[in-house]
Parts: C-alpha cells; structure tokens; sequence
C-alpha cells in the first residue's frame, strides 16, 4: 500500500532554494505524473520521496509512516533510472535478483520471482545475457524487472523512456501503463514530455521552479488549466495566447484558444491571416497562420483534407464556449 | 586506409618506426643470446669460444637460483597486493568531496618521480636506519628497541619501498576508474537495498576489476626487474637477492658475461610466462 504525502517539503543546495514549501498527496495505487520544463525540479522531487537526497525541511509519510529520516532502502519503494542504471558485470538474472539477494531471500523464492517478472516482461529468453547486449527497451525492461520483483510500495520513475527512440518509447509507455493497471501499485513519474504525461497519468502535478502550478488529472488540466503557464505547457501543439483589444473584448488580459478551436475557412471568419508553415500529418494539419494583428503567430490544427497552403490567405473563427481567460498575473477567470 | 595506394604509403612511412624498434629490441636481444652460449670472461682471457648450454646448466644449479626465484616473487608478490589494496581504498578517499583536493591528489603522486635509487636511500637512511631513523625514534619514544629493518627484516623493508613508489601508479588508475562509475548505479544499489559495504564489493569492485588487471599488468613487468632499490639496500645480502641482482652479480662481480647472458635469458622466459598468463586473464576481463 503506498499513498505518499509530502507536507511542507523543501530543498535547498546551499544557498539555493530548488523547492519551496511544497504540498502534495498521492493515493495509493494512483499513477502520478510530475511534469514541467527542464530544470523544474521535478527529479529532485523525486530523488526527496527515493530518500536520495535528504529534505531541508518537511515531512515525508509513506504509507501512514514517518519516512523522513528513513534511509531509501527501508522505504520501500524501487526506482527505474533515466540511465536504467543496469549493473553490467551482471547477468539479467542476476540484475533482477540483486534486491532479493540483499533482502536476503532464500533462492527457490528469488528464483520464482525472477522468473515471474521474466515472464511479464518477455525477457525469459534474456536471463542470461549480460545489460551489454541487450538493445534499449529490453534494458529498460530489466530495470523495471529488477524494480517489480522486489513489490514495492510504489514505484519511481525517473524519465524512464527519455533514452529511447520515438517507436519504441510509444510502445515502452503503453508497456508500462499496462503494468500499473495489472499490479495496482501507486506509480511516480517524471517526465518533461507532456504527451506521456497526458496519456499515463492519473494525477498530472505540474510544475515550474520547484512550485506545484496545477494538480489535477490530464483532462482536468487540458479543460481548465489554472494559470497561462499550465495551459501553455498542456495541450499539443501549443495553445494560442492573444492580449490587448481583442482580450479586451473578453474581459481578460489575455485569452487562450487551442488550435484545435479554431476552425478554418477560406471566405469568412472572425478573423484572417496568411498561412506560414502548413504541416501536414495526414490525420491533421498544422497551419502557422501569419499577419493575423492577434498575436505573432497562430496555430491552428485542421483536418488533415484541408489543403491550404504556404500564402494563402484564410479566415479563423474561434470556438466561443472554450476560450480560456486569463487576468494581468496569468491566472484563471473563472 | 581504404584505397590500395593509401595501404602501401601508410607501410611505407610506418617503416622508420617499425625498424628502429625492432632493431632496438632485436640487437640486445640477439647479443645476449650469442653470448649465453659463450664462455666469456671479460677480465680472465675474453672471449674463450663456445660453451655449449653450460652456462645455462650452471646457472639453474647453482645454490643461488631458486633463493632468487622466490625473492624475485617475494617481492612482487608482497608489492603488488599492497599497492592495489591500497590503491583501491586510497582511490575511494582521494574521490570523496574535500577541501584541498587538487594539491592533495598532486601530493598523492609525487613519489612516482622521485626515481628509484633516491627513494631507496631516503626510506634507508631516513626512516629504516636503526639509529638515526625515524622509526627508531619513534620505537624509542614508546621505550621499544629499534628494529634493525634491513637485517632483521629485509623483504619487508624493501617491498615497503617499492610499494611507496608504485603506490600513487596505481591509486591515479585506479582513481580514474572509480570516477567512471555511473553514480545511478551506486544510488540504484542503494534502492535495492545494499548498505555501503556491499555496494562497494558488488559494484564499485567489479567495476575496477579491468583497471586492478591493469595495474597488476604493469606493474609486474616492471617489479620484475627492480635493481636500484636492492643495490642501494641490501647489495643482495640477508636473501633479497632477486633474478635480476643475481644476474648483475654474475656479470660484473664474478665478471662472466656467458653465465649473466643465460640468467638473461631464463629472466626473459619468466617474464614471457607471467605476462603471457596476465594477458590471458586481462583478455578474459576485456571481453566482458
């Protein structure tokens, strides 16, 4: 059972402040995804729940228990690193065993277990090579092999896919995904991709400079994002921000339209421009559509028939019931 | 190196190099040969024409020889497990975070370039003399007798010599080593639950076992031949005499170049054996 609760949590490095008083619970069995730019200090967070990194202040609970002061080992949880972090004088068998080994199982029970998560993870025909010769999903696969056997309270995901090539990465997420659907286990994860954010997560903790900016699930987020920051960071491609008159008109500083609100027509619209760049996906189109006197560029995502192109000139017309309005310090308008 | 013309210019100006080495090596080695097989005596007639193997007959029989087969491994023996022991755990120390780090890892190196003969007669004179030397004092201080190191315990006094000067060789590769390790791996066993001791044997050790091979590689090749820090010790007395000062002995001090080049010749064998085991198992390492 791992339902983790940070209160009041801090970090500093010296001087420097990573993570400011922080608040945040997570259930069990729920799959948390933290997200945000580089350097957010989302892996420190990560690191503080691992017991990698001591906390400045604040208190960890794990599980109802005090975890604070409690050394990474006794938290009982497991880690997948961004490096796999594969121990590769090893064998995968012995990978995969080591935790057991240190918990000081006895071999008919280590031998199950490992061949247990074999067979879940498909690497039976793996066991006894070594990390080197294995390709980057199956490496992956070990880590979370040696992280599963060991049936933690929760587990830590470190950008886990972050080393792999786009195709595999599709299939690693869905892999993992579906591992957290089957053991129920509370999951942690870090990642700067907000596509793997949105398509995983239960619970999507945003944040920015060591500050949780929205907690919420995916749709929750992409539906009502509480400041520009959120709105701007959910949502692929990005949403468009327009100021001035034309927020105005809104009763905000600044309104937000996702380019999949915008509908396209050559004739008549709300408004025109000319098309930049038009990137074509088959499914959609992108437009980056010029000139529009709303903001430098719009993007507009279209059906993937319409067939505008570089110069043209197009009219928008936003969809009124989903605009996002934001005041002067970038917060929601209800 | 693709193209055929290409080929035949890069052996062409490899040639210099290749010759010059090979001379090198070729010409010592040659020569020792022919005169292993000569009864030579430079200072009772010259050159008295062929021997036959007696030279190498006499050398193996002679009540000298194996004494100086196990001195000779004595001594790299004693050395090399001194110097990668605490190679090792001296690399552990010199990789933590602490003030001072850059003059305290030059400081660390330092004895590999005092050169040999200095550094056997500062450790004689300075630290193992029974009388003036630092030992002494400090043996005196506690009211202990001194030790008469070089008598009563040659083979340790200069395997402590040797391994002060290869000591710092082997702590910079080994250093290297341990700030190669990927520092995930280390917090991974830590998450897995491997208190400090085991990490270091499960992770840290085998990850330096290529760079221990190494080190015991080179530094075999060259303990097997030290001279200066037992010429300027024990001159080969209290059995410290190794192959090499056996060697030196039968040349210049009985003056018989034939039976000196045999010994030669037996430390060239000897030498082939042991490197040809090392790099066996440094192979076996490197594979992995």
């Amino acid at each position: 059972m791992g339902r983790i609760v940070l209160e009041k949590v801090t970090k500093r490095f010296g001087e420097v402040e990573v993570i400011p008083p922080l608040d945040l619970t997570i259930e069990d069995g729920e799959f948390a995804v933290f997200v945000g730019p580089s350097g957010c200090g989302k892996s420190t967070l990560l690191r503080l729940i691992a017991g990698l990194e001591d906390v400045s202040s604040g208190n960890i609970a794990i599980d109802g228990q005090d975890a604070t002061s409690t050394p990474p080992a006794k938290r009982g949880l497991a880690m997948v690193f961004q490096s796999y972090a594969l121990y590769p004088h090893m064998s995968v068998r012995k990978n995969i065993a080591f935790p057991l080994k240190m918990a000081k199982l006895d071999q008919a029970e280590i031998d199950k277990r490992v061949n247990g998560a074999a067979s879940v993870l498909n690497l039976s025909d793996y066991l006894d090579r070594r990390p080197g010769q294995l390709s980057g999903g199956q490496r992956q696969r070990v880590a979370i092999g040696r992280a599963i056997v060991r049936e933690p309270a929760a587990f830590l995901f470190d950008e886990p896919l972050s080393n792999l090539d786009a195709a595999l990465r599709v299939g690693m997420r869905l892999e993992i995904s579906e591992l957290h659907k089957r053991l129920e286990t509370t999951m942690i994860y870090v990642t700067h991709d907000q596509v793997e954010a949105m398509t995983m997560a239960d619970k999507i903790v945003v944040l920015r400079a060591g500050n949780i900016e929205q907690v919420g699930s995916p749709l929750e987020l992409y539906h009502s994002p509480r400041n520009i920051f959120v709105a701007g960071f959910i949502g692929s491609p990005r949403m468009n921000f327009i100021e001035g008159d034309v927020a105005a008109k809104y009763g905000a500083h600044t309104i937000g339209i996702r380019p999949e609100h915008i509908a396209v027509s050559e004739s008549e619209g709300t408004w025109s421009g000319t098309v930049g760049v038009a990137e074509h996906l088959g499914s959609d189109t992108f437009f980056h559509v010029h000139q529009t006197g709303l903001a430098e560029t719009m993007t507009i995502r279209a059906d993937g028939e319409v067939g505008f192109r570089h110069g043209d000139r197009i009219h928008l017309t936003p969809r009124e019931d989903v605009i996002h309005k934001f005041d002067a310090k970038g917060l929601r308008i209800a | 190196m693709a193209t055929k013309a290409s080929r035949s210019a890069a052996r062409i100006m490899m040639a210099p190099a290749v010759i010059l080495l090979l001379g090198w090596m070729l010409v010592p080695l040659i020569m020792t040969l022919w005169f292993s097989f000569r009864t030579y005596l430079p200072l009772r007639g010259g050159d008295l024409g062929f021997a036959g193997i007696d030279n190498y007959i006499r050398f193996v029989t002679s009540s000298a020889f194996w004494p100086a087969v196990v001195a000779t491994m004595t001594i790299v023996v004693g050395a090399l497990l001194i110097t990668v022991v605490f190679g090792v755990l001296l690399a552990l120390l010199l990789d933590q975070p602490m003030w001072g780090q850059g003059i305290v890892r030059i400081l660390v190196i330092a004895p590999f370039f005092v050169m040999p003969t200095v550094s056997g007669l500062v450790w004689k004179n300075m630290f193992l003399d029974s009388v003036n030397g630092l030992f002494s004092h400090v043996f005196k201080f506690f009211g202990a007798t001194p030790v008469e190191w070089m008598i009563d315990k040659p083979f340790f006094s200069i395997i402590l010599i040797v391994s002060w000067q290869w000591l710092p060789f082997a702590t910079l590769i080994l250093l290297t080593a341990i700030q190669s390790l990927d520092s995930e791996q280390l917090e991974a066993a830590e998450m897995d639950g491997a208190p400090p001791l085991k990490r270091f044997w499960f992770i840290t050790i085998p990850h330096l076992s290529r760079a221990i091979t190494v080190v015991l590689l080179i530094e075999t090749i060259f303990l097997l031949s030290i001279f200066a820090e037992i010429f300027v010790t024990t001159a080969g007395a209290f059995g410290t005499k190794t192959l090499t000062y056996l060697i030196f002995q039968r040349v210049l001090e009985s003056q018989n170049v034939g039976l000196g080049s045999a010994g030669g010749v037996y430390a060239i064998v000897l030498a082939n054996i042991v490197a040809f085991f090392l790099m066996r198992i440094v192979g076996k390492n490197l594979d992995a």
